[in-house]
């Protein structure tokens, strides 16, 4: 029997809420590691019962947990991550020179293929990969190393590799994201790496279209068609139809194009989300109405989906990894605030209800659907 | 044999109860017993003291016989106390927050 497993990192310990395929009722697990910070739990596409959580606390440092069993049961793995060779510099807040120092794990993204490979986006910004299933990893010094890397610079909420994709027709390809840096893309398998930021425009930055600095905070594509990338940058949501080689705008008609994260529909390519937020001063939604903005022409055109979410006085956030569709008919998308709540569609976002309400802050949103 | 005392959340992930009771080969140290105390538990590892450097990570405090032990030289022989096992080596989170 088909059902859906939504696995949820908050700032105090991993949920993880599970249905059969009509998404009506809901079973709630958790707190897993009450009382730390879970990034991001995220299962393996080979393997469901493979689950990889990135949990991680001020005092003690950072933990990566491993269940072989849906998330059931789980035991710590390797959690070291030491950065490749010389660790160098990149700017600090001020624009001197700063060594890389590991904060913590921001985004965990299995291989398609293998459970027991699985990559690691850190702060400050790096890839590492495991290929024994989190036990050790290694870091891709490729990408810290390809030239731009001595002038990236954190924003506001450090310096963080946070959106991994893997292009499932050809998994040399890899992009990612780096807050405030930009995107990059190797298609080596992870040994060469380039910004792909063409097209981006920052006015927050002194060169607003410069090859690297662009404070992205999002990129989806949609598995069927890997060179059409979506991002919602800090400002601005952007299409690539290259696979990153240039990017364009398509914000369109949204009340706001600031925003953390964009997803893209299960089985409709062109049919993508956001939830716009009114600025990067005001990190909450405009005019206190929480509202998904879908698009499904690929951008530009925008329609507000608002029923069963709060239309009134409601100021919470969406973080960057706090959404996720599942691959149910009618696809189901699924989001999380900084309230706590976990709000579910199961008609691709026509109509909306809260999975739970009081859980802490929520960072991030995976679903499993499972056959 | 050295009594160590850890904070709720490495308890839990090292699934302990109470204290942690540790045979640790020549002088204790902070150095000797981490690493006594590692061994047995290998998931503790990086959750006190820094991975590559060692050092202890900034919000870990070390006590015994109601000192701070935490600026401490790695290699200082701890209390005679503690040696002795009569005092326990007390591994805590520093307070933090308002």
């Amino acid at each position: 029997m088909s059902g859906v497993r939504i696995l949820v990192g908050t700032r105090k310990g991993a949920f993880v809420l599970s249905s059969d395929a009509k998404r009506e009722r809901w079973d709630v697990s958790g707190p897993h590691f009450a009382g730390w910070e879970i990034y991001h739990v995220k299962g393996s596409p080979a393997d469901p019962d493979r689950l990889y959580a990135s949990q991680s606390s001020s005092w003690f440092g950072q933990l990566i947990q491993r269940s072989n069993d849906g998330g059931k049961s789980w035991e710590p793995v390797g959690n070291e991550f030491a950065y490749e060779g010389v660790t160098g510099t990149h700017q600090w807040y001020d624009g001197t020179p700063h060594p890389w120092e590991f904060a913590r794990v921001w985004h965990l993204e299995p291989s398609l293929g293998d459970p027991d490979t699985v990559y690691a986006g850190v702060e400050d910004a790096a890839l590492f990969r495991s290929s024994d299933g989190g036990r050790t990893w290694q870091e891709l010094p490729g990408l810290r190393g390809h030239g731009s890397g001595s002038a990236w610079q954190p924003g506001a909420g450090g310096m963080c590799l946070h959106t991994i994709l893997i292009d499932p027709s050809d998994s040399a390809r890899i992009f990612v994201a780096i807050s405030s840096a930009g995107a990059f893309r190797c298609d080596d398998g992870g040994k060469t790496w380039r910004p792909i930021n063409r097209g981006l425009r920052s006015e927050q930055i002194p060169n607003p279209t410069a090859e690297v600095g662009h404070c992205v905070h999002r990129i989806a594509m949609h598995p069927s068609r890997p060179s059409v990338l979506f991002m919602q940058k800090h400002w601005d949501v952007m299409r690539s139809d290259d696979a990153g080689e240039s990017w364009h705008e398509v914000s369109g008609n949204l009340p706001s194009d600031f925003g953390f994260p964009i997803e893209v529909h299960a089985h409709e390519p062109d049919t993508i989300y956001v939830v716009p937020i009114k600025s990067d001063a005001e990190h909450y939604p405009p005019d206190g109405k929480l509202r998904v903005y879908r698009s499904r022409t690929g951008g530009h055109e925008w329609e507000a989906l608002t029923k069963g979410l709060p239309q009134r006085d409601c100021y919470v956030n969406v973080l960057r990894d706090a959404m996720a569709v599942d691959s149910l008919d009618a696809c189901g998308v699924y989001f999380g605030t900084t309230g706590g709540q976990v709000y579910a569609s199961a008609d691709a976002g026509d109509s909306w209800a809260p999975i739970v309400r009081d859980l802490p802050p929520v960072l991030s949103v995976e679903v499993q659907t499972l056959r | 044999m050295i009594r160590v005392v850890l904070p709720a959340h490495l308890r839990t992930l090292a699934q302990v109860d109470g204290e942690v009771k540790l045979e640790v080969a020549g002088p204790a140290t902070q150095r000797s017993v981490l690493d006594a105390l590692e061994a047995r538990y290998p998931m503790l590892r990086g959750t006190i003291r820094d991975h590559g450097t060692q050092r202890r990570r900034p919000f870990v405090r070390f006590f015994a016989c109601s000192e701070d032990l935490s600026h401490e030289p790695a290699d200082a022989p701890l209390p005679d106390a503690v040696a002795a096992g009569a005092e326990p080596f007390v591994v805590l989170g520093a307070m933090a927050g308002g």
